[in-house]
């Protein structure tokens, strides 16, 4: 990739970086329900095509899914509510309880960001013994799979999918159990 | 000539009591043709999981994503028919079922969990082919019926629940 490239990429990039911060600030300071739904599913699309950027497309695809649901249900959900408008004033205590934690959290980020690569740089140029350098060298032939991805979340760390199969699990008996008597007599009287 | 008139003319009445429940005309004949490809689509991101970009989880999405289109567009009778629920959460557990099989077979024949004994101990396939990497095109397929079935089911059991609070209401 020439320089030129590279100066055109960042460009785009921090300008979709820019349009994410200000759909969030809308988001949250906007009075109509619909509308933050909207921004919200801005920010998501924006943090799809950041992946790409970032050269992930598996979790760009991803994000791009899940979040094409996620919004038909918010959406679903706030039109068929009578009330669209947020009303109210905010209360003060978790104002500053809010204002505290994310002062904290400026603290550690910046203590953190400092030891870290440039952005975009893989953590293994500075470590080179890191795990993910046995995944890139070893990864086709022990497994087999030609997507490296596919080869880690499945092979090297299949006890995380085992983990994230088993909260969508525990997930769906909760909203069985917890929505079961309603929708049961829905069912019947639909029948 | 008559004939032909009155039939049509009950087909026409068919239609419309068809059309009470759902959205238009119009939707519902886009969302009959793309739900082939949306489904066509999500079980190849399934199946060329371990070859390209994708895997179980995006998959299972996408086939969830096709029957929450089918639901808004025809109603929720009409995806009960297609999809009744047992069905659905017989389909969830099967998905479980199979990953889990997956992990203790890796256990029984090579000695860790989910060890990887397609590929490590029989070498079945060529790399860069459909059959390839063991075990884990069919966790690609396991997570993906898991996710699917899962996913639209809480959907529907959400998009239930709500309809009841209004009729309460």
């Amino acid at each position: 990739m020439t320089e030129g490239m590279v100066a055109i990429t960042m460009a785009i990039f921090y300008i979709l970086l820019l349009f994410m911060i200000i759909a969030a600030i809308i988001a949250i300071e906007t009075k109509n329900l619909l509308s933050s739904i909207i921004c919200i599913g801005a920010i998501g699309f924006g943090a799809s095509l950041m992946f790409l950027f970032l050269r992930a497309p598996d979790i760009a695809i991803t994000q791009i899914v899940v979040e094409v649901l996620g919004l038909i249900i918010l959406i679903r959900a706030t039109i068929s509510r009578d009330l669209t408008f947020i009303s109210g004033d905010k209360e003060f205590f978790g104002t500053v309880i809010s204002v505290v934690v994310i002062f904290v959290i400026f603290l550690a980020g910046v203590q953190v960001f400092g030891t870290l690569q440039n952005f975009g740089t893989p953590i293994f140029a500075k470590v080179p013994d890191a795990a993910s350098q046995t995944y890139i060298k070893e990864g086709l032939q022990r497994t087999g799979a030609a997507n490296i991805v596919a080869s880690v979340i499945l092979d090297y760390r299949a006890y995380d999918t085992l983990g994230e199969a088993t909260v969508l699990f525990t997930s769906i008996i909760g909203a069985t159990v917890i929505l079961r008597k309603k929708a049961k007599k829905l069912l019947v009287e639909l029948d | 000539m008559e004939k032909g008139q009155q039939n049509s003319g009950i087909v026409q009445k068919k239609e419309t009591s068809n059309g009470a429940k759902g959205m238009t005309v119009i939707v519902k004949t886009i969302s009959s043709w793309v739900k082939v490809l949306i489904v066509l689509f999500g079980i190849y991101i399934v199946l060329f999981g371990h070859l390209t970009p994708g895997g179980g989880f995006a998959g299972g999405v996408i086939l969830a994503s096709s029957y929450v289109l089918l639901m808004l567009a025809f109603g929720r009778e009409f995806v009960q028919k297609d999809l009744p629920l047992a069905l659905d959460s017989k389909l969830d557990c099967f998905g479980v079922l199979l990953f889990t099989l997956i992990a203790i077979f890796g256990f029984a024949l090579g000695g860790t969990f989910f060890f990887n004994f397609l590929h490590q101990k029989y070498n079945l396939g060529e790399a860069f082919h459909l059959v390839s990497a063991g075990t884990i095109p069919l966790s690609n397929i396991a997570i993906g019926l898991k996710v699917g079935a899962s996913l639209f089911l809480v959907i529907f059991m959400l998009s239930t629940f709500r309809r009841d609070t209004s009729v309460n209401r």
